[in-house]
């Protein structure tokens, strides 16, 4: 009969696997499968790698400014100058309506929402291309990259707050309560150039023709969005279509609740969320469609 | 079974021919949509094709193969950075996946952010990284620079502190593409015992190499792939010596039976490569003799026939001829029969690696070739890492055509002169 070391007889082995040999501690377990095609968004496993997030939106923040003479102060000076350049031709020269608000407050209160979501946008479109040396050696769920590229043009977008509260100052404007719906329009500012930064990021990959479409669709993007303009002279009978721009409810919203004019639930501020939460999941599925095949194409 | 820790099944990953640009432009495809073609469906290829193993926990398995023979595909699949085609892989535990060191470094950054950021791309939580900081320094070396950016650090400080984070990942499993070979060879060494540290704490590594050697030192088993498929598996001194024959055909032992080569005075019957207890091997230990051994018939009397071999090694570079010095080897003349000559090559003599043997059978005066037979025979010197060899305790590449063990003495000098 065969005997263990302690002299007992060796317990009756099944093959069913029903009694392990030795205890099994509770691993994760992955499976690999081929690309299921269109999946589920799987959000959770970006939960998942939340600190991954954070590290790679602290790195593009501290790499921003380094090596540059004027470093952070770049947030402000952007806005600054095109608030200057802005006052001067659209609201000296062009005598552009501004709400009856002083024109320099006016547009800046715009620019800075503006700059945001144009920063955010680009940033996160070329994203996956720039962090192709990550995309081919580790994984982690692609979709951190354009999000914490999307976190990164927050940290201007504080500091030229700052250079907006000094504005209000000097002209004299006090916040009215409705400042503390601002944070709602900063993140669907956010969202906003994420929902469109996914699509890009993800045709980025493939067709490197984004790069260059980003600065000219950001440029016309611009004229579509009241920020050197009111959106009062946009005829009423075009106001529906004007709205489907979520950047217009954001804008909007934005001096409403900075400045208090407007109404916050506009027809735009409805379009602005819509718009954002369609393009968002689309593009979220989209993504979600192609990660499995960045490593391969990029 | 709860040992498993990795179960590959059919895996099969098939990449378009061309790559991205061939037909994935933004331009033809519009041009498809209008011209309704498609692509062309064969103009792909399986760069993994029907790859099916099992790994237990505690196992290290070697992965080689020739340049494009699928090994990094492979990892690439385990490490879901692409996804197969088709097949299914089941992980038991938390992968650490380590296709290049430094990865996400940026030179702008401080060492310490680097160690940070490096570490939490490689899956590590923060509080583990903190944990083990001070080691990882330690490990890499760099304590007094750790605060500079990585941009003003020499390569191999560099190099020293991207591989500290990585030994320092601990997963269930770690999947390793060729970063051995970074830094001087005392921090290889390091690393090379830190790996195996790895493996003894029942983790398992998947390890994929061209260095030949350390597959061997640190791998029992190993998978040898070829265009995409599984074309041996099995213990490593086996299947390293399989690959590097794979292009000559030739084993450690081969006899003739017919087409014998030679002439009217004599023939070749058979040639092996024995150890010390005249066994054919494939795979001989650097610290032991290494018998070539023949065995040849003489069909005419009156010929003093000598036996010489020809020992080249995996560069084709001639390590040494030998002819056979004994006095009857050289003077007698043989009688027709079937003779078996043995020549002992010392041990610690032969670097590692892959030698191929070239038979002959010659008359020297005047000068007659009865037989020549070119790699006749092949067999691998294995070095071992127990410090018993002419390595010594160094685990790093050795050059050099030959490794003796010499005789080191050091006195010391008189001080005062």
């Amino acid at each position: 009969m065969l005997v263990n070391r302690d002299g007992g007889p060796l317990p009756a082995v099944k093959d069913d696997g029903a009694t392990p040999v030795r205890p099994i501690t509770p691993r994760e377990v992955t499976v690999i499968v081929p690309s299921p095609g269109w999946a589920s968004l799987q959000l959770g496993q970006v939960w998942k790698y939340r600190e991954l997030l954070a590290f790679l939106a602290w790195r593009d923040i501290k790499v921003r400014y380094k090596q540059t003479y004027f470093g952070v102060a770049w947030a402000v000076l952007q806005p600054l100058f095109m608030m200057l350049v802005f006052s001067l031709f659209f609201g000296r020269f062009a005598k552009l309506p501004s709400d009856g608000l002083p024109y320099p407050l006016f547009t800046l209160c715009a620019l800075l929402p503006w700059q945001l979501f144009q920063y955010s946008l680009s940033q996160s479109s070329n994203s996956l291309v720039k962090s192709e040396s990550l995309i081919k050696k580790v994984y982690f769920p692609r979709l951190v990259i354009p999000i914490a590229a999307v976190i990164d043009g927050m940290v201007d977008f504080g500091v030229a707050l700052l250079l907006l509260i000094a504005m209000m100052f000097f002209y004299g404007f006090t916040p009215t309560l409705n400042i503390v719906f601002l944070p709602l329009f900063v993140l669907l500012a956010t969202l906003a150039a994420l929902s469109v930064g996914v699509w890009l990021s993800a045709l980025n990959v493939k067709y490197r023709d984004v790069r260059y479409t980003v600065p000219f669709l950001t440029q016309l993007w611009m004229f579509a969005t009241p920020v050197a303009y009111s959106s009062s002279i946009v005829p009423e009978k075009w106001r529906w279509a004007y709205g489907l721009n979520p950047m217009v409810g954001v804008v909007e919203g934005f001096r409403w609740a900075l400045l208090g004019r407007g109404s916050p639930l506009s027809t735009s501020t409805y379009g602005a969320v819509g718009g954002v939460a369609v393009l968002l999941f689309f593009g979220l599925a989209y993504f979600r469609r192609m990660e499995a095949h960045f490593a391969d194409v990029v | 079974m709860s040992d498993t820790s990795i179960i590959v099944d059919t895996i099969g990953k098939r990449y378009r021919l061309g790559g991205a640009e061939a037909n994935d432009s933004l331009r033809s495809r519009l041009g498809q949509l209008v011209r309704r073609t498609k692509a062309k469906p064969d103009d792909s290829f399986w760069a993994l094709d029907e790859i099916s193993f099992s790994a237990k926990q505690g196992e290290t398995i070697g992965i080689i193969g020739r340049n494009g023979a699928g090994k990094s595909t492979l990892l690439k699949v385990l490490s879901r950075i692409t996804s197969p085609t088709r097949g299914r892989v089941e992980i038991h535990g938390r992968v650490g996946c380590l296709l290049e060191v430094g990865t996400g470094f940026h030179p702008e950054l401080s060492g310490r952010d680097n160690v940070f950021l490096n570490g939490t791309i490689l899956g590590m939580k923060r509080s583990e990284i903190r944990r083990h900081f001070d080691e990882i320094v330690a490990f890499a070396e760099v304590e007094k620079f750790i605060d500079t950016p990585v941009k003003h650090y020499s390569s191999g400080m560099y190099l020293r502190l991207a591989f500290a984070v990585a030994a320092h990942l601990q997963p269930e499993i770690l999947i390793v593409d060729e970063v051995l070979a970074v830094g001087d060879a005392r921090f290889q060494k390091k690393c090379l015992d830190k790996m195996e540290d790895v493996s003894r704490h029942g983790r398992t590594v998947l390890f994929v190499s061209h260095n030949m050697p350390s597959v061997t030192r640190l791998c029992p088993r190993t998978i040898l792939l070829d265009k995409g498929r599984v074309l041996a598996d099995g213990p490593s001194h086996d299947v390293v010596s399989a690959y590097l024959r794979g292009g000559l055909g030739t084993t450690a032992e081969r006899t003739w039976a017919t087409d014998r080569p030679g002439n009217e005075i004599a023939n070749l019957h058979a040639a092996r490569v024995v150890d010390e207890s005249g066994a054919p091997r494939d795979a001989m230990d650097i610290r032991k003799r290494i018998g070539i051994q023949i065995e040849y018939e003489v069909t005419k009397s009156g010929h003093v026939l000598v036996p010489n071999f020809h020992c080249f090694n995996e560069e084709g570079a001639c390590v040494f001829v030998a002819v056979d010095t004994s006095t009857e080897g050289q003077h007698c003349p043989k009688e027709p029969g079937i003779y078996s000559t043995v020549a002992w090559i010392p041990a610690n003599f032969l670097s590692e690696g892959t030698i191929v043997v070239n038979i002959a059978l010659s008359t020297m005066d005047p000068v007659v070739v009865h037989f020549h037979e070119r790699d006749a025979v092949a067999f691998q010197v294995v070095d071992s890492l127990t410090g018993d060899s002419a390595r010594g305790v160094y685990a790093g590449p050795m050059p050099g055509v030959v490794r003796p063990m010499l005789d080191w003495a050091t006195t010391r000098a008189v001080r005062d002169r």
